[in-house]
């Protein structure tokens, strides 16, 4: 959670998220109409039952009067009543489901979209656990309490509302008081709710916190047991634990402070209504039966300020929630392509980098005035020690980050002015950090072709040395993987990395010290596939290991951001520079 | 779930008070109406105006006495709900942090994560709400029914047969309901392995232009949860109309029995209206535990799979608590025709191992892609347990030590150069606790990182961000590197953690850390063969078996698989 900004939230913030979550639930208006029109349905039959009740009651007078006709009648309508007011309900209560959960999957499915299109500078330098924490996490949260919302909030208005008139055509004068009373229960209700947002708000806060703790002591397990970590990962769990029980404890009672609260005003009231009725029945202008009649509707009345109290405040936990994923929703996406970008088709293979200048940071510097010109069919190899930039090379080629200045052109053409998309279906790339699905073998290696054929499959498997253990595998091509490629050994999940790109085979690679951790014996293997495979398309490689670039075309020697030396391996070698003692270093011990 | 509430032991005061208090509450809410009967039944037919208001304050003072009472249980809830929810996540964390690298792999970070965060989350919900409400609602429904049976025992009948039936339909809703939300659950978790996979493999989706698919699936995962979530939302849904009809259905039999206990003269009008009054107070605190119930629901169900977590033993023991005696011998590391296989595996992924690594000897270790490589350097710090044989350290079998005094001796370099958020000295005082900033510069020198370090501008003090991301893979492993030699091992391991290390920093590197001190005992996995050319012994393993070992000229004259190695990297002619 570092880098969010903790601001108390003030009443526009709030506003504007509920304004963006009404703009998701406009799109089912159909299911939200529905929904009132059955709300309204259940209330005024709500309300209309206990007066049936009372008819029924006005026909059992004593002994020996009783009319069983005219019971036996209004005990039909009862029934029909109480049969339609259960159907509504449910239908009401369908309705809201639907909304709410609909919604919420839209609202996930649209920060799934944005994770898909940040630039990837956002999720390089934000926690993955914070990030899940609010598509999951907060979502649900919001959820709940939407759901809540709409179950609740509908009926408890129309409760107050329909109760309103009744007591108005009882006696107005007493209704008065009610009326006069009640901004006091909204007052109070409006205050604990404000004071529970921001704290709410701070849970959330220190929740995200927690979650990015756990994931990366969790998640990196297998370390934290390497060096007997166990202790100190437990010692700062429970420093943040701590933090969240106290946060904690504050949002969960003032939030339940509401109920309580508004329940004492309502106690107000009720008395209110007893002692000015009191007083209305001695001077004669109510009966008795009236008030009693009054007290239950005020009673009525009062019930569902409560309620409506409680949904405030779950609405407002789930509007904390909801800011933060809309945080995440509305941060810039990548710049999109050009509206003039056109589609690259098939790259002829000429790369050039016209005095390119970038950096991670803008006051550290990494990458200063690169030129380079690669013509089709060229391999070049990078190498250079490390953290010289060769990787951002990649992450520039590929358009992963834009260069601050200067050009990339493939083809002739500036990359900014193609489609991401086109671009990067020309290139296959093949990282040192080894990425598979979830799913099966098969999946993965059609990642990049999905409509690959069997025949297809098994020869990129065949063609990259995966075949062989993949068809020892329990279920062969048909095995799952796990996450993280589950039971899988680094060089094995590298080879399936490789035969994802074997099958598409696209006119440019990048290969990113992707052998390293494969066996020599494999390596040799591999490299020949390579070599056939890169025939005639311009490739490029980031690799430590000598043998793997000496047979490059053009070998770049980079070293602070700068390529120092460019030549093939003899002639870097009789240059006797940097490269030469680079090589010669290998021998020595 | 049952197991999960002695983390309520804790709070047993806050949890027997809460529904305590709450019971007041409702107790003082039962008088208002008796006061009122009294303003109606003696202050109006007296007319006596200071009796009402006196009547009225009491009314007040009932209605502060019960706030005050309704915020204590409120607070007390709270308290023991968030609390419990602290210690459940405290003690989950602690006994994830016991599980063996088996269970980890078989369980998966991402299940991990649901359980310890929004599963506690629903859990905490559960525990509050029940503690706010499990007394005070049956307290007024079995009230209100004794009520009944003292006006009139064949008219509250009616009562005995409406509330047992009401009960078993509720429990019913809940026994069909608890599987579903499971899948909810579990259908959650899919879509949270979804989110944390496109953020880990953002550059190999965007590379081959997956995201529409991705997002296609994302959405197919989203209408899943989407249909079991309505599914489960339609039988929830049930419970508030059914529980109307029933309540009404009494009530109308009520007034029918009511008639002719009335007609015979038996009761009168006003016992019916109080039997009514009841009848719907019941009804009001039955729908108030029918939200419990589907909280409670969410939050056993959610309780379950915590308590799956929990049931889930590490497989693997400690072999004692306090630290064993060891005899200082030379046999540091001995491997007694050790066998290994995976959990559930079928072959065994080493077998017949067998050597010895004597003090301050470096073992070269190299072999194919899945030969067995980590997992041989994987038992010696008991990261899985041998199947066959037995692995001592210091002529003591590993499994007789405590996890701390045999991982103590060890410095881990793995395979995977995992960083920490921090900076780069605290990263380092992994390794050594107290380590001090010459001590820390001493062990970056040695892993030769200390060049790129200084060259930060805040030096020892840079930031790391998540998972190391602003460095470079080679600046990663030897940060890794240096955090495991910071600690002066007996035992170093390096599982091919050079590998984005160029020759000559490679070669530094190992020139540096024999520098260090001469008795630490080297293991050097790895698949190039200059890496481990000079080491004492090179065990070349091949398919999990032992294809040789020996130094490397003993390797190059009788070792086949090793000089097929070797020969690849450095061709005869060179």
């Amino acid at each position: 959670m570092k880098g969010v900004v903790i601001t108390v939230k003030s009443n526009s913030v709030s506003k504007g998220t509920i304004r963006k979550v009404l703009e998701y639930i406009k799109k089912y208006w159909v299911l939200l109409g529905l929904s009132v029109l059955f709300a309204a349905v259940t209330v005024v039959l709500t309300l209309y039952a206990p007066i049936l009740i009372g008819d029924a009651v006005d026909e059992i007078i004593g002994k020996g009067n009783v009319d069983f006709e005219a019971l036996k009648k209004i005990i039909a309508e009862i029934v029909i009543v109480v049969a339609i007011t259960a159907a509504a309900q449910w239908v009401m209560n369908t309705c809201n489901n639907r909304i709410t959960y609909q919604v919420v999957k839209d609202i996930r499915s649209k920060a799934f979209q944005k994770l898909e299109i940040l630039p990837l500078k956002y999720i390089d330098s934000h926690q993955y656990g914070d990030l899940i924490s609010r598509v999951i996490a907060d979502v649900d949260q919001f959820s709940d309490g939407l759901l809540m919302g709409f179950t609740q909030f509908f009926t408890g208005v129309m409760t107050i509302i329909g109760t309103l008139f009744i007591m108005l055509f009882i006696n107005y004068k007493i209704a008065l008081v009610v009326i006069l009373l009640t901004p006091l229960s909204l007052f109070v209700a409006n205050f604990v709710a404000k004071k529970t947002y921001s704290m709410f708000h701070l849970q959330s806060i220190t929740r995200g916190e927690i979650t990015a703790l756990i994931d990366e002591m969790v998640g990196n397990q297998k370390v934290v047991k390497a060096f007997g970590y166990e202790d100190q990962a437990m010692e700062r769990v429970e420093e943040v634990n701590e933090r969240l029980r106290k946060c904690g404890l504050r949002a969960t009672f003032f939030s339940s402070v509401t109920n309580p609260s508004t329940r004492f005003i309502n106690g107000l009231v009720y008395t209110g209504v007893g002692l000015v009725g009191a007083i209305s029945v001695m001077s004669g202008g109510l009966s008795v039966g009236k008030l009693t009649s009054f007290l239950s509707y005020a009673n009525q009345y009062t019930k569902p300020f409560n309620e409506i109290s409680g949904v405030v405040t779950e609405l407002q936990n789930a509007l904390a929630s909801a800011a933060r994923v809309f945080e995440l929703i509305d941060e810039p996406p990548q710049a999109p392509d050009a509206p003039d970008a056109r589609r690259l088709e098939e790259a002829d293979g000429t790369v050039g980098l016209e005095n390119v200048y970038f950096s991670y940071q803008p006051h550290r510097p990494l990458i200063e005035d690169l030129n380079l010109s690669v013509r089709p069919g060229q391999r070049v190899a990078i190498v250079g020690p490390t953290g010289c930039g060769k990787t951002t090379i990649i992450n520039l080629l590929m358009r992963f980050y834009d260069v601050d200045r200067g050009r990339i052109c493939v083809s002739g053409t500036d990359i900014r002015d193609i489609t991401r998309k086109s671009l990067r279906e020309n290139y296959g790339m093949v990282l040192q950090e080894t990425w598979l699905k979830t799913g099966t073998i098969r999946e993965n290696i059609t990642f990049g072709k999905p409509d690959a054929t069997e025949e297809e499959v098994v020869a990129a498997a065949k063609a990259s040395h995966a075949h062989s253990f993949i068809k020892r595998l329990p279920n062969g091509y048909d095995t799952l993987i796990s996450e993280d490629g589950g039971s899988l050994s680094q060089g094995q999940k590298q080879l399936l990395c490789i035969t994802r790109v074997m099958l598409c085979l696209p006119p440019m690679l990048i290969l990113d010290e992707a052998t390293s951790s494969i066996d020599t014996r494999t390596e040799i293997r591999i490299q020949k596939a390579f070599a056939k495979m890169m025939q005639g398309r311009t490739s490029f490689i980031v690799a430590h290991r000598l043998s793997t670039i000496q047979e490059a075309d053009v070998i770049l020697v980079m070293r602070d951001g700068k390529i120092i030396e460019q030549g093939t391996h003899e002639e870097l070698l009789q240059k006797k520079g940097f490269y030469a003692e680079l090589y010669n270093s290998q021998f020595a011990v | 779930m049952t197991k999960l509430l002695r983390y309520l032991k804790d709070y047993r005061k806050e949890s027997i008070l809460s529904p305590l208090f709450k019971l007041l509450e409702a107790s003082f809410e039962l008088f208002v109406p008796l006061v009122m009967a009294k303003i109606i039944d003696v202050g109006i037919p007296n007319q006596d105006v200071s009796y009402i208001v006196k009547m009225c304050l009491l009314m007040v003072l009932l209605g502060v006495v019960g706030l005050v009472c309704s915020l204590t249980a409120q607070y007390y809830a709270a308290k023991a709900a968030v609390g419990f929810a602290a210690s459940v996540r405290r003690d989950l964390f602690g006994h994830i942090q016991r599980f063996s690298y088996s269970e980890l792999d078989t369980i998966g970070t991402s299940t991990l994560m649901t359980r310890m965060t929004s599963d506690i989350n629903q859990v905490q919900n559960g525990v509050n709400m029940f503690l706010r409400l499990f007394m005070r609602s049956p307290f007024i429904v079995f009230g209100a029914m004794v009520m009944a049976f003292t006006i009139d025992v064949q008219s509250a009948s009616v009562f005995a047969v409406t509330i047992p039936v009401l009960l078993i339909v509720v429990f019913a809703v809940l026994l069909i309901s608890i599987p579903l939300y499971k899948k909810v659950q579990s259908r959650l978790d899919r879509v949270l392995m979804m989110t944390r996979e496109n953020l880990v493999g953002a550059r190999v989706i965007r590379a081959f232009n997956k995201e529409e698919d991705e997002i296609s699936q994302y959405e197919n995962a989203g209408n899943e949860l989407k249909g079991v979530q309505l599914f489960v939302g339609r039988i929830s849904a049930l419970l508030n109309p059914v529980t109307y009809v029933m309540i009404n259905v009494a009530i109308v039999a009520l007034i029918w029995v009511g008639g002719i206990r009335v007609n015979l003269g038996s009761i009168s009008q006003g016992d019916v209206v109080a039997l009514i009054n009841y009848m719907s107070q019941i009804l009001i605190e039955l729908v108030k535990l029918a939200n419990l119930i589907i909280t409670l629901t969410k939050a056993i169900a959610c309780g379950n799979r915590i308590q799956g977590i929990f049931d889930t033993k590490s497989g693997m023991a400690e072999g004692s608590r306090e630290p064993v005696q060891v005899q200082r011998t030379n046999k540091v590391v001995e491997f007694d025709h050790v066998g290994f296989a995976y959990q559930g595996a079928q072959e065994e992924s080493l077998s017949g191992i067998h050597f010895t690594a004597l003090r301050g000897q470096t073992i070269g270790i190299i072999g194919g892609t899945g030969a067995g490589k980590s997992s041989l350097v994987n038992l010696i710090a008991r990261f899985y347990d041998a199947t066959s044989g037995r692995v001592l350290v210091d002529g003591v079998d590993v499994k007789d030590y405590p996890f701390h005094q045999l991982r103590g001796k060890i410095g881990m370099v793995p395979q995977k150069a995992v960083l920490f958020q921090g900076t780069i000295a605290e990263n380092l005082r992994w390794g050594k606790r107290d380590a001090t900033e010459a001590e820390m510069y001493r062990a970056l020198e040695t892993a030769q990182a200390r060049d790129f370090v200084e060259a930060k501008e805040k030096g020892l003090q840079t930031e790391v961000q998540q998972g190391g991301k602003n460095f470079s893979g080679g600046q990663k492993q030897r940060l890794t590197i240096a955090r495991a030699v910071i600690r002066n091992p007996e035992i170093l391991i390096l599982d091919d953690s050079a590998s984005a290390l160029d020759y000559a920093t490679d070669a530094r590197l190992r020139k540096a850390i024999r520098r260090m001190d001469p008795d630490i005992t080297v293991f050097l996995v790895s698949q190039r063969a200059a890496t481990i050319q000079y080491a004492d012994q090179i065990i070349v393993l091949d398919d999990g078996e032992m294809a040789g070992l020996g130094t490397h000229q003993e390797l190059l004259e009788h070792c086949e698989v090793y000089q097929e190695i070797y020969y690849s990297q450095f061709p005869k002619e060179a």
